[in-house]
């Protein structure tokens, strides 16, 4: 069944189209790889899924309901989560509490509650945590978790990062870039991380640059250059295509 | 303080959106590394330590003891704090004392309020003596012109101070954070000024023959301390709560709180409505304790005070800026002595400390403490 479905999408900054009428659906439970040169509107495309950026035009709906027009917390409120390509992680908050935040949505407590600490303030609070401690330890995550976010070495942020968009149990999680600035080892757990969150039922939108981690983890590819898709498939499908060799320079689509 | 952030209302995305415009050259996968320290091993190889291994030893792990006994010391502090303030009037009972220490208290609550605004949420006011404004007018008018006590007046004060957050909140909200300190200044001016030449107010004299709220300078320091420490409590206990945590997310980085789901402008306003609540119940224990309500107590230089005080405790810290409150009201008194040269010592004494100390004189910390419920599993 289609989760995003992606119409005839535009969006133009003055006179740049970043992106020019890309059609686009990912299905429940799908891992959709967008690729594509450096300022090809991959990121483009996250920010007006996820509410952003608006688009010039085209059509955008979350299992039929339409997302134009809707900030991007209301846009989150309806199961999109995502990461973002230079981590935004609340740097001078803990570890903990930059997770807590994905709880935000589904956490029932109110003002009085936390007022007058009643049982169900001591009850949601602990839910909260223990939420948060679930998704760090899905993640991996192994440095401290009580001290700030930004204290982390720089691998396990990319990875708090996802445990918080996780902790917002969402239907479709969109990341940019995960795999950005990893070791080849923290690639590899890259990989398998994301074949996890897969297996709980999420589907997957990525950008990715490392061509060998989105050949390895992705059911479809759409590759996007100039802003216009020159391609779509299964990834070997796509990269033996030769307009993709075309727009990566002639190149090797770095295996 | 932050940029503007591409506002889901704005058509075109600011210069601040999300991701870098045309400038920043993004990080291919050959880029540099940013973090410099990293872990030897992958977290996420296949290996004991993966999500799947026992969650109980990945926890346990890095819970410092320490941290129990952190928690106690806050409770600690309040608890001591509490218990000074209580005893102080056995010390010194003048009535010079009594009205010093009152006025103090009634201090630590605006500071407790403006905290919410500038520490919690990140948004800088410089207009927050405004709320003081409107409750002690509010009170004061309503019980001098119908013969009300005091205490009567307080849910009218409720509604017009959440009005006045309201009126001044929505709109402005959605401006740059640095606008906003230039808007709320001007907020602060306009309440005065209006209050100085309006009738109802009593224009430049005010209005005086304001009931008491207790029998006496003793008891009305106590009502007061009381009421302060339950308005320090609340401030506290929102702190820890799903909304302050809504609160820091914005002041940390407000699309990332957008992108989780925090509905960053309804959050923002709610921290001016708390903020403008704590202002406005000081006002009616303000009114209260001068009896009188006059224009001149609501210069910009009360907000500057306020704000002085959140800035040299530690924003966003509770037991900092109680601690920087007292200070900030008791050491004009403490220079007493020097007469005309106090506010010049006392500026200088400031300067001195926010060089040496920026972070202020009890600082929010960063390290979590371990909490209740977390020591309860
Ligand atoms: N906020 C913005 N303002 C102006 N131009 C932008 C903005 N965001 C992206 N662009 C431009 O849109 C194009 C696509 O950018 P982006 O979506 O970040 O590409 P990618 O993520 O594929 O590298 C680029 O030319 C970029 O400069
Ligand atoms: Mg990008």
């Amino acid at each position: 069944m289609t989760l995003l479905d992606v119409t005839e999408l535009r969006l133009s900054f003055g006179g740049l189209l970043a992106v020019d009428g890309l059609s686009l659906s990912v299905r429940e439970g799908e891992i959709v790889s967008l690729i594509g040169p450096n300022g090809a509107g991959k990121t483009s495309v996250f920010n007006c899924v996820t509410g952003f950026y608006r688009p010039t035009a085209g059509r955008i709906t979350l299992r039929g309901r339409d997302l134009r027009g809707l900030r991007p917390s209301a846009v989150a409120g309806l199961g999109v989560a995502r990461t973002f390509q230079n981590l935004r992680l609340f740097g001078e908050l803990s570890v903990l509490d930059n997770v807590r935040a994905g709880t935000h949505l589904w956490l029932r407590q109110s003002v009085l509650d936390a007022l007058l600490h009643t049982p169900r303030y001591r009850r949601s609070e602990h839910e909260c945590t223990e939420q948060a401690h679930h998704w760090l330890d899905f993640v991996g995550l192994r440095g401290d978790r009580y001290g700030p976010a930004r204290a982390l070495p720089y691998g396990e942020q990319r990875r708090a990062e996802i445990a918080r968009a996780l902790a917002r149990r969402p239907g479709l999680l969109l990341l940019d870039e995960p795999a950005a600035g990893l070791n080849h080892g923290e690639k590899a757990g890259m990989v398998d991380l994301i074949r996890r969150i897969r297996d709980l039922g999420v589907a997957i939108m990525l950008i990715e640059h490392d061509m060998g981690l989105v050949m390895e983890v992705s059911e479809r590819v759409v590759v996007l250059n100039f802003g216009r898709e020159i391609a779509e498939g299964r990834p070997e499908e796509v990269r033996r295509d030769p307009a993709v060799i075309e727009a990566y320079l002639g190149g090797e689509p770095d295996a | 303080m932050k940029g503007p952030g591409a506002g889901p209302a704005s058509p075109e995305p600011g210069p601040a959106s999300p991701e870098p415009g045309p400038a920043s050259p993004e990080p291919g996968p050959a880029s540099p590394e940013p973090g410099a320290a990293r872990p030897g091993a992958d977290p996420g190889s296949p290996g004991p330590d993966r999500a799947d291994a026992p969650k109980v030893r990945l926890r346990g792990t890095r819970r410092p003891p320490t941290r129990t006994s952190r928690l106690l010391q806050n409770r600690w502090a309040g608890a001591a704090g509490l218990l000074v303030a209580l005893l102080a009037p056995f010390v010194n009972a003048t009535p010079y004392a009594l009205s010093i220490m009152t006025s103090a208290a009634i201090f630590v609550m605006l500071a407790a309020g403006l905290n919410i605004v500038v520490g919690y949420c990140g948004l800088l006011d410089l207009g927050y003596a405004a709320f003081l404004a409107v409750g002690a007018y509010t009170s004061g008018v309503l019980a001098t012109r119908f013969d009300l006590p005091l205490l009567a007046t307080v849910p009218a004060v409720l509604v017009v101070t959440v009005l006045a957050g309201i009126v001044i909140g929505a709109p402005t909200l959605r401006l740059r954070s640095d606008y906003l300190a230039i808007v709320t200044l001007g907020f602060g001016e306009i309440i005065r000024i209006t209050a100085n030449n309006l009738d109802v107010t009593g224009g430049p004299s005010g209005i005086y023959g304001i009931p008491h709220l207790a029998d006496g300078p003793v008891a009305f320091y106590y009502l007061t301390v009381a009421v302060v420490s339950l308005a320090v409590l609340g401030a506290a206990r929102l702190g820890r709560s799903r909304l302050g945590r809504a609160w820091r997310f914005v002041r940390e980085d407000e699309d990332a709180a957008e992108a989780t789901g925090v509905n960053t402008y309804r959050v923002k306003l709610a921290a001016y409505i708390a903020g403008a609540i704590w202002g406005g119940l000081a006002g009616v224990l303000f009114a209260a304790h001068l009896s009188a309500v006059s224009p001149a107590s609501f210069t910009f230089l009360q907000s500057a005070l306020v704000l002085m005080a959140v800035v040299l405790g530690g924003m966003g810290s509770v037991p900092g800026v109680v601690l920087g409150a007292i200070v900030i009201s008791l050491l004009p008194e403490v220079l007493r002595d020097l007469a005309d040269y106090r506010f010049f010592l006392f500026g200088v004494l400031l300067i001195g400390f926010m060089l040496l100390r920026p972070q202020g004189l009890w600082p929010a910390r960063s390290k979590e403490a371990l909490r209740s419920e977390e020591a309860l599993r």
